[in-house]
């Protein structure tokens, strides 16, 4: 895709585009935190709680967002053994863990003043949860290699798998919180959102997604770098040798 | 396929003679689940309200157990890269050691739970829809598993590393199988889970053998 | 009459060019010494042939059909000895020979009794594996070319923990493989005698330092 694969263009790219993408995510970032903190109305029911949202949903978008992008990646650096895609999986998987934190926290933050508890196991919540540890073996399986490749190669099959496997969970999640939910939470889920509230949580989302690109790139870049030291170093021992 | 049996045979008769395997999972499975009454009390409508969540968890749990020698040893002698040289595809060698496991561990699994449906206050007719549960269950917790024991070849840490893979992915399947037995118990239809668990167990069958043949050719470059 | 080529093959490891553009052709009846410092590639290439390893570049040609586009025909026709000897402990020597030659696709007793005897292994054929020397090992390992057919031995330092007596067997057996039609490729530090064999010295083919990434 436009020659990305390349890591030399790659580069390039990411020099050129880095930026933007930075002043595009302060920019759309600071102006859904204006707007969801200060210009839309509470809602009627949850009060000022409710603008927890504009942090809590646009993190769960991206949560899985960045899995997905991980998959595609990882399924990418399989088939064609494309250096770039196998860095854009490494270097996503704790951007998304991250989001899927943030997720779970302002989850609890949200839910004690709602449900009076800190966790309950709602079944959006209980996916991300499930989400996070998926996310958490990834990186541990990538990082427990001495051979950096073999460490890529076996986090990119665990990838794959764990993607076909995540609608399965979704779906298994759902109907087992419909066997237990008690009765008092089936209502208080997400509040109907009102139009006020659509802009801020849009920007929010599209701000989240333009920070992940610009840590995405930083990311990618840096693993590049890092790559190419180690080749430098490993020349040096063998030509020494 | 001659190399189905005959590695399915080696298989068997490593574990027969290298032994206690097998026996280990089963005491492990039946020691854990006496341990809850300790725990939660031994009050007997509370142990079989709970019973069918406690063997299942912990039959995850004891079949994990003997998931990180599913390939290492043939990983640390060489056996590995003859198995991938064989003419046949890696695959069917893969199904083998699939079923050498799941009859080395899901199997004993079923045949110790009658025991633990006694000492947890389980009726009959429950036990017979969570031995059902758990003869169409456990081959996935095996197919599954086995995607963790390829990948985790040469990692340190390997044997903690699996379950931390391999435990998120088996929640399907605990969700679906407790559900059928829980539903057994309040006299629903229970039919459903069972067809959804065994939707599950045909879909990891392609995913299990694929995944872990792709994971076993990576190991040996 | 078979022919086994390479055509400019490279290897990357680890980030590193092992070798690069290397290439060799083989016929029936030939065999090929492989010979280079550590390092220099040997165990890599004959990963690389036997098709455990991929190359980066080149491929692998058996009598005209790229090797790749099957690799289980291409299995069928290959013994690969590496460093270890795939010998479990508690399987007896006859049942480990048995069990690789099945696999292999072809099981004869008179073949495996054959195999035992060339490599003076008869009379441990009850001995389970945790008993043997390293040595002993070797030759069960090295008894798995003769227990199946295969017309290309891979073989990677083959006369490792071997005596003088093992080292004649094994000379032996891949002169017998060669008359029959057979091809051997070798690595090698000690001296293995195998008349006429081509060589091929690995540093020839180095790559010079360059980014692999």
């Amino acid at each position: 895709m436009f020659g990305l694969q390349n890591p030399t263009k790659f580069l390039k790219f990411a020099k050129l585009t880095g930026p933007w993408f930075a002043l595009a995510s302060a920019l759309l970032i600071g102006s859904g935190l204006w707007f969801g903190l200060f210009s839309s109305p509470a809602d009627y029911q949850q009060g000022e709680t409710v603008r927890i949202m504009y942090v809590h949903v646009p993190s769960a978008w991206m949560g899985m967002f960045a899995y997905s992008v991980m998959a595609v990646a990882s399924a990418i650096a399989l088939v064609w053994k494309h250096p770039v895609a196998d860095h854009i999986a490494k270097g996503s998987a704790p951007l998304g863990a991250g989001f899927t934190l943030i997720c779970l926290v302002t989850g609890a933050m949200w839910g004690k003043p709602m449900w009076g508890t800190w966790w309950v196991w709602d079944a959006r919540l209980t996916s991300m949860l499930i989400l996070f540890f998926l996310y958490l073996g990834y990186m541990a399986l990538a990082g427990a290699f001495d051979n950096a490749e073999r460490g890529a190669k076996a986090a990119a099959i665990l990838a794959v798998v764990g993607w076909v496997n995540v609608p399965i969970i979704k779906f298994s999640v759902d109907w087992w919180n419909t066997l237990h939910q008690p009765a008092s939470v089936t209502k208080a889920g997400m509040p109907s959102v009102d139009p006020s509230m659509l802009l801020p949580l849009l920007l929010m989302g599209v701000g989240f997604t333009t920070f992940y690109a610009t840590l995405l790139l930083w990311r990618v870049r840096s693993e590049i770098l890092q790559t190419r030291i180690r080749n430098i170093r490993l020349a040096q021992i063998h030509g020494e040798g | 396929m001659i190399q189905y049996w005959e590695l399915l045979k080696r298989e068997l008769r490593l574990a027969l003679r290298q032994g206690s395997d097998s026996m280990m999972v089963v005491g492990f499975f039946v020691l854990a689940v006496i341990l809850f009454p300790f725990g939660i009390g031994p009050e007997p409508g509370v142990l079989a309200r709970v019973a069918p969540g406690l063997v299942w968890v912990n039959a995850l749990l004891a079949a994990m157990l003997s998931l990180d020698r599913l390939y290492q040893g043939d990983y640390e002698d060489g056996s590995l890269e003859l198995l991938i040289l064989t003419p046949a595809p890696l695959e069917v060698l893969v199904a083998a050691k699939v079923t050498a496991h799941w009859l080395t561990t899901g199997l004993p699994l079923m045949a110790a739970a009658p025991l633990l449906a006694i000492f947890l206050n389980l009726s009959a007719y429950d036990l017979g829809v969570l031995l059902l549960t758990l003869a169409v269950g456990t081959p996935t917790l095996s197919l599954i598993g086995s995607v963790g024991a390829a990948l985790v070849l040469g990692a340190r840490r390997g044997g903690v590393l699996i379950s931390l893979l391999v435990l998120p992915l088996f929640i399907p399947v605990l969700i679906f199988a407790v559900g059928a037995v829980d539903a057994a118990q309040h006299a629903f239809p229970w039919t459903g889970q069972l067809a959804i668990l065994g939707a599950i167990l045909l879909g990891a069958v392609p995913l299990g053998l694929y995944a872990s043949a792709a994971a076993l050719r990576q190991a040996a470059e | 009459m078979s022919q086994f080529a390479a055509e400019t093959l490279t290897c990357v490891r680890g980030g590193r060019a092992v070798f690069a553009r290397l290439s060799f052709a083989l016929e029936s009846g030939q065999a090929l010494f492989l010979l280079g410092p550590n390092g220099s590639g040997k165990s890599s290439l004959l990963r690389l042939l036997a098709g455990l390893l991929r190359p980066c570049a080149g491929k692998l040609i058996w009598d005209g059909q790229p090797v790749q586009e099957d690799p289980e025909a291409h299995g069928a026709r290959l013994h690969y000895v590496g460093h270890h000897d795939a010998v479990k402990p508690v399987l007896t020597v006859s049942e480990t020979l048995h069990f690789w030659a099945r696999l292999h696709g072809g099981d004869s007793e008179n073949r495996v009794l054959q195999a035992m005897e060339r490599f003076a292994i008869t009379r441990l054929a009850d001995v389970p594996g945790r008993l043997l020397s390293a040595g002993q090992k070797r030759r069960v390992n090295l008894a798995r070319l003769i227990a199946a057919p295969a017309p290309l031995w891979l073989l990677d330092e083959p006369s490792v923990a071997l005596d003088k007596a093992s080292v004649k067997a094994l000379e032996d057996a891949m002169a017998q493989h060669r008359a029959e039609g057979g091809m051997v490729i070798v690595s090698t530090h000690a001296d293995i005698d195998l008349p006429d064999a081509a060589i091929l010295r690995l540093d020839d083919f180095a790559a010079p330092s360059q980014e692999a990434a």
